[in-house]
């Protein structure tokens, strides 16, 4: 390539030189701190990527596999659990169900891809730098980046659950939820309960989301903060299984993970759904607080 | 991967942060195993002399469990129907890992002991029993009050049986534990939900019972039963009515006899899955026992004969927990009431129902006037039954010794009981409010023989859900018999449901069932006919009545208030949010601005940055940059550069010194950042964007008017041509760099601070960015570039700061560094004019032109490059 050729690539043209020669010296920007960094911004940058697409398609399409295997391989057999054995008998059971088996990992991979990777991701492309050096104040980017990244992980938690009932009505008919425990609800009923057992488990995944957080204004790699948070709640949950450990494991993050059945009762047990939300309340403020002190004074070096 | 790179890679943060979490887990949980395991215990078996048997000596079959300490408290333990001594050991080193000193031991005609079983005789079983109380007595181990040995009894069914007999004929028994047991084994073998009389004759269950004791090889002979146990057996089962013989052994092994005698505290465990020894049974046996003001407890735990899985280890912990509180003095009269609600709630392990504990404040009875109840209305026609001759075809509801088949019998048939003709139903209306039933339901039906002078019927409580599915609650009914009946003469009985516990949910409904048969009762062998009607009360409703149902409002026992986690949960919150907030605030109050430098674009001040380990990355560094000035940050690798440049922007808070930009200090996030333009260390940009959008995100984030931003500026600046709408992710290195100057330039900040921003670019873009940094410094910005090249920063920078491992080494115009060290002269013909100089007196040396900056540079840094 000639150096002619080369600089046609470069092709600054010489219209840049004559502009820069007539600008007025700069005068001062009109910054407010306020408005940096703005959700809408935010949501541009993280629904564009390729692994917020990949996690909403995921859970897009496992009720529809999950209706499909309930479909060709017929309904559980009578030694299943029964909230398995009732998976089919309309939507709500589906949906329910399908809560059920995704809970214990698959939302908790998706809130911490969502909370893990916000910052670490931002950090190992080094876009955190110039976002920071804008400068975006540090405990904004953070609210931000929580914000957006909670928005998501409630749009995650909404559309499983209502995809499975769309879905599981779709395959299996409409019929109101029934109970493991006997009798069914009515349609009114059955969706206030939905509701709670979204909003409970919206409540637990705290827990993971802001651990997730923490990790991620840790360490510049994303891997890692989503992983260790995973791996915690692994963790945890083995620990959980262990009797011996009363009453010490009541107190792990993840031993009310799955106490939404209690809406099937009649009436529905709020208390261990309470001390869950408890629970979750405190070591997510844990988390985060611990993440925002860190990122605030923490030498940007990624 | 290597060793090296092992250990690179455990250096990273996030897997040290993982991997020192994940033990500190562990570790606690391998803390909280080893102090919770089990103290030891000593075991020692032993025969020891029973009642003899005539003349025949009888040896009981014994093992002594002994707790860590001694002396304390005993337990003597009974064993159930057909085992032995080691079907004790879990329960015996419970008790002794409690701290209690435990002797279990096989009855007589049971396992290794000598002897016949003569069926909880007092003569024989009470007797032996009272021996083993002796020999307790004798032992040091035993730890004595007021010189009275400390000594419970304990037991589940036929153990429980002997427990309650025990404790009704010697007085030195401090404290009672029987688990589903009898009260009088008239009622439990020839059950009767009319009146008291001796009812159908429970042939399944009994015969299973006694069957466990007849022997493999001995079924039709009696095995090791005593001859007159056996012989009244026999007689009364092949009639199905009890021989006046086989009354008298009921009689005497029937803790209703002795009951008035028991002073121990005691604690009754029953069964809910039960229909050899139902809940009945127990609450006989509390209410004959506190009728002395003797305190009782009772607990209907899950399980029972007809679930044996179930409940024992709930059994065997409310009796440690009940001679604890029994030796401990603490036994109050009125003791709360225990009860299990089968499928009560959603596990939440396994997305089955499970049962729940509730508790309510004091036990209140079956049944009876001091009963919370609710009547609920049923209705149905008349209905005429069939009994078949030969009882066959019969309905099933429970099997005797199938266990958890049986307990979920209903699982397979979720429908009402259909033998045709052989069933009446009386259903209630959908239930507008969930009953919770813990209890024995009664309903009173009118009842015509129009064959027989007496009549069998049984009697079942049903759930019935709104989608047709019905349930049995513990698959439990009641038979009832009834005798001296006239053919065609009505009679109107008050019939005793089955006791159970079940929560019937709204819009479900009560069924009464009668039936005339059931598989697990002897009935009539010749054909009936029956009419089954409901009593017309209050007269004139036909065809409807009341069911009375006991009610029991217990609360879920879980430990305190689930209100205080979340209010705990809501508190940390603030509280940790308020001081997360004012840390954050309090820190930024430190530093003032300057206004001496408010026309300064850039001050630096004595500044340090020191890593952990003391290493220097910036030590003692000042210079200042001024408008228009294009700034040289001159140094080899590692002199610091970068560094500076990060404080410059607010990445990096400074060990000591201060940054000011426009006369205001740098901090993290400070606004005056927004004067400046900065690219360091390379691009960073999210690749999954164009470079177009890139920008436009950026300039977004910022949060300032787009007309501010000069995007066709900053993108000729870039010169990426169409490549400017395709991914990032796809571009060469040189084309991020220039991207990411194009970056900083967005908006035409006051001040431009550039890291090796040549890096990557070839000859030609390196002599355009020279020239846009000129022209861009000319409009009155300023340009902060740093660089290892020396070419580069003398060729474009008005000014150079030359730094070096960490320390500031010369600041100042490129002329004054380069000119500091003599003035050149410059010959045509340097031999020549070295030589006029020489001969003139004059030194010279010759030295190659145009490298000035370089030496001073190499002068400047030392040896070392």
């Amino acid at each position: 390539m000639t150096e002619r050729e080369l600089s046609k690539v470069a092709a600054t043209r010489r219209g840049v030189h004559d502009r820069l020669a007539a600008l007025d010296p700069g005068r001062p920007p009109t910054y407010d701190p306020r408005k940096t960094l703005r959700l809408r911004v935010e949501f541009a940058r993280q629904i564009k990527r390729r692994r917020t697409q990949v996690a909403f398609g995921l859970l897009i399409v496992l009720p529809l596999i999950i209706a499909i295997a309930f479909q060709i391989g017929g309904a559980a057999d009578s030694n299943a659990p029964q909230l398995v054995g009732l998976a089919t008998s309309g939507g709500f059971n589906f949906a329910l169900f399908t809560e059920f088996a995704s809970v214990g990992f698959l939302l908790v991979v998706v809130v911490a891809l969502f909370c893990g990777d916000t910052v670490a991701s931002e950090a190992s492309w080094a876009s955190l730098r110039y976002l920071l050096a804008q400068p975006v104040p540090r405990s904004r980017l953070l609210r931000q980046k929580l914000a957006v990244a909670g928005t998501l992980c409630v749009a995650a938690n909404v559309v499983l659950p209502v995809w499975a009932f769309i879905v599981g009505g779709l395959f299996f008919g409409w019929s109101p939820a029934r109970s493991p425990i006997g009798g069914s609800f009515g349609s009114g009923a059955s969706t206030l309960r939905l509701l709670i057992v979204v909003v409970f488990i919206c409540g637990q995944l705290f827990i993971v989301a802001a651990l997730a957080f923490l990790l991620s204004v840790s360490v510049d790699n994303p891997l890692g903060a989503v992983g260790g948070a995973v791996m915690l709640v692994v963790v945890s949950s083995i620990l959980d299984q262990i009797t011996a450990l009363d009453p010490y494991r009541h107190y792990l993050p993840t031993h009310y993970n799955y106490a939404w059945v209690d809406t099937l009762s009649s009436p529905i047990r709020y208390d261990d759904m309470i001390r869950g939300t408890g629970l979750a309340l405190v070591y997510g403020a844990i988390f985060l607080g611990i993440a925002f002190l860190r990122f605030d004074r923490k030498d940007i070096t990624s | 991967m290597t060793l090296a790179a092992l250990r690179e890679r455990l250096r990273s943060r996030s897997i040290r942060l993982v991997l020192v979490a994940v033990l500190v887990l562990v570790a606690a949980g391998i803390a909280i195993g080893v102090s919770t395991s089990s103290p030891s215990v000593s075991t020692r078996s032993q025969f020891i002399p029973g009642t003899p048997e005539g003349t025949t000596k009888v040896q009981l079959d014994t093992t002594l469990y002994l707790p860590e300490t001694t002396p304390a408290p005993a337990v003597l333990l009974s064993q159930g129907f057909g085992g032995d001594k080691s079907d004790l050991a879990t329960e015996a080193r419970t008790f002794a890992e409690h701290g209690y000193v435990v002797l279990a031991y096989s009855a007589r005609g049971f396992g290794a002991s000598g002897g016949l079983i003569h069926f909880a005789s007092p003569n024989y079983e009470v007797r032996d029993a009272k021996l083993l109380v002796s020999y307790l007595a004798s032992l040091k181990q035993v730890k004595r009050t007021g010189g009275a040995p400390q000594i419970a009894a304990a037991g589940a069914s036929y153990g429980g049986g002997l427990s309650l007999l025990l404790a009704g004929s010697d007085p030195r028994i401090k404290a009672v534990s029987a688990d589903i047991t009898w009260n009088d084994l008239s009622h439990a073998f020839f059950p009767n939900a009319v009146g008291s009389a001796p009812g159908v004759f429970k042939k399944l269950w009994v015969g299973q019972l006694f069957g466990n004791a007849f022997g493999p090889e001995a079924s039709v002979t009696c095995g090791r039963f005593a001859p007159d146990v056996c012989a009244a057996y026999q007689a009364s089962a092949s009639t199905g009515e009890p021989t006046a013989a086989m009354r008298a052994l009921m009689k005497q092994a029937s803790p209703a006899t002795v009951i008035d005698k028991i002073k121990a505290p005691t604690q009754l465990t029953q069964g809910e899955q039960d229909s050899l020894f139902p809940l009945g049974e127990a609450d006989a046996n509390a209410r004959g026992i506190a009728a002395h003001g003797t305190p009782v407890s009772v607990v209907w735990r899950p399980g029972g004969h007809d679930s044996p899985a179930l409940g024992g280890t709930e059994a065997i912990n409310a009796a440690v927990t009940w001679f604890g509180k029994v030796f401990g003095g603490q036994v109050a009269l009125k003791q709360p009431f225990t009860f299990a609600e089968a499928d009560g709630v959603v596990s939440a392990a396994t997305g089955d129902a499970s049962q729940q504990t509730l508790q309510a404040a004091g036990y209140p009875g079956i049944a009876g006037t001091k009963r919370d109840t609710r009547e609920v209305a049923v209705s149905g026609r008349p209905q005429r039954l069939g009994s078949p001759a030969g009882g066959a075809p019969a309905a099933i509801t429970s099997i005797p010794g199938l266990g958890g088949i049986s307990n979920r019998f209903d699982q397979a048939l979720m429908v009402l009981p259909s033998v045709s003709g052989q069933t009446a139903f009386f259903q209630s209306a959908r239930l507008s409010k969930s009953l919770a039933i813990a209890g024995q339901s009664t309903v009173r039906l009118t009842i015509t023989s129009s064959t027989g002078r007496d009549v069998t019927l049984f009697a079942g409580l049903h759930d019935l859900s709104p989608d047709g599915t019905s349930e049995l609650p513990s698959q439990i009914i009641a038979p009832l018999k009834l005798t001296g009946m006239r053919p065609g003469v009505p009679r109107t009985v008050t019939v005793r449901l089955p006791s159970i516990v079940r929560n019937v949910l709204s819009g479900h409904r009560l069924v009464v069932s009668v039936s005339t048969t059931d598989f697990a009762y002897q009935v009539p062998q010749d054909a009936r006919s029956y009419t089954v009607a409901l009593a017309s009360e209050p007269a004139g409703s036909a065809g409807s009545t009341q069911v009375t149902v006991p009610t029991t409002s217990g609360t879920a026992v879980s430990a305190g208030h689930p209100i205080a986690w979340l209010l705990v949960g809501l508190g940390v919150c603030l509280l940790i949010g308020g001081g997360v907030g004012f840390v954050i605030v309090h820190r930024r109050r430190v530093l003032r601005s300057d206004p001496d430098l408010v026309d300064v674009p850039v001050s630096i001040e004595s500044l340090v940055k020191e890593y952990a380990g003391g290493y220097r990355a910036v030590d003692s560094v000042s210079f200042r940059v001024e408008r228009g000035q294009v700034v040289g940050l001159l140094g080899p690798n590692g002199a610091g550069k970068t560094t500076a440049l990060r404080v410059l922007v607010g990445l990096i808070t400074p060990t000591s010194g201060t940054v000011h930009v426009f006369g205001e200090p740098v901090v993290p996030g400070a606004p005056v950042l927004a004067r400046l333009g900065a690219f360091i260390e390379g691009p960073g940009f999210l690749p999954h964007l164009s470079g177009r959008e890139n920008l436009r995100l950026f300039w977004a984030a910022t949060g300032r008017p787009d007309d501010e931003a000069e995007f066709a500026t900053a993108l000729d600046i870039a010169g990426l041509g169409p490549s400017v709408d395709r991914r990032v992710k796809t571009y060469s290195h040189g084309m991020k760099q220039r991207l990411g100057i194009a970056q900083a330039m967005l908006g035409l900040p006051e001040v431009l601070v550039l890291d090796e921003p040549t890096n990557g670019l070839d000859p030609p873009q390196i002599a355009e960015m020279r020239e846009v940094l000129q022209q861009y410094a000319l409009t009155g910005r300023t340009v902060v570039v740093s660089s290892h090249l020396l070419a580069e920063v003398e060729q474009t920078c008005t000014h150079v700061v030359v730094m070096h491992k960490g320390k500031l080494v010369a600041a100042g115009s490129v002329m004054e560094i380069a000119g500091s060290d003599g003035v050149q002269l410059s010959v045509p013909d340097p031999a020549a004019a070295a030589k006029v100089l020489a001969a003139a007196g004059i030194g010279s040396q010759l030295v190659p032109a145009r490298r000035a900056l370089e030496d001073v540079f190499l002068d400047l840094i030392g040896g070392d490059e």
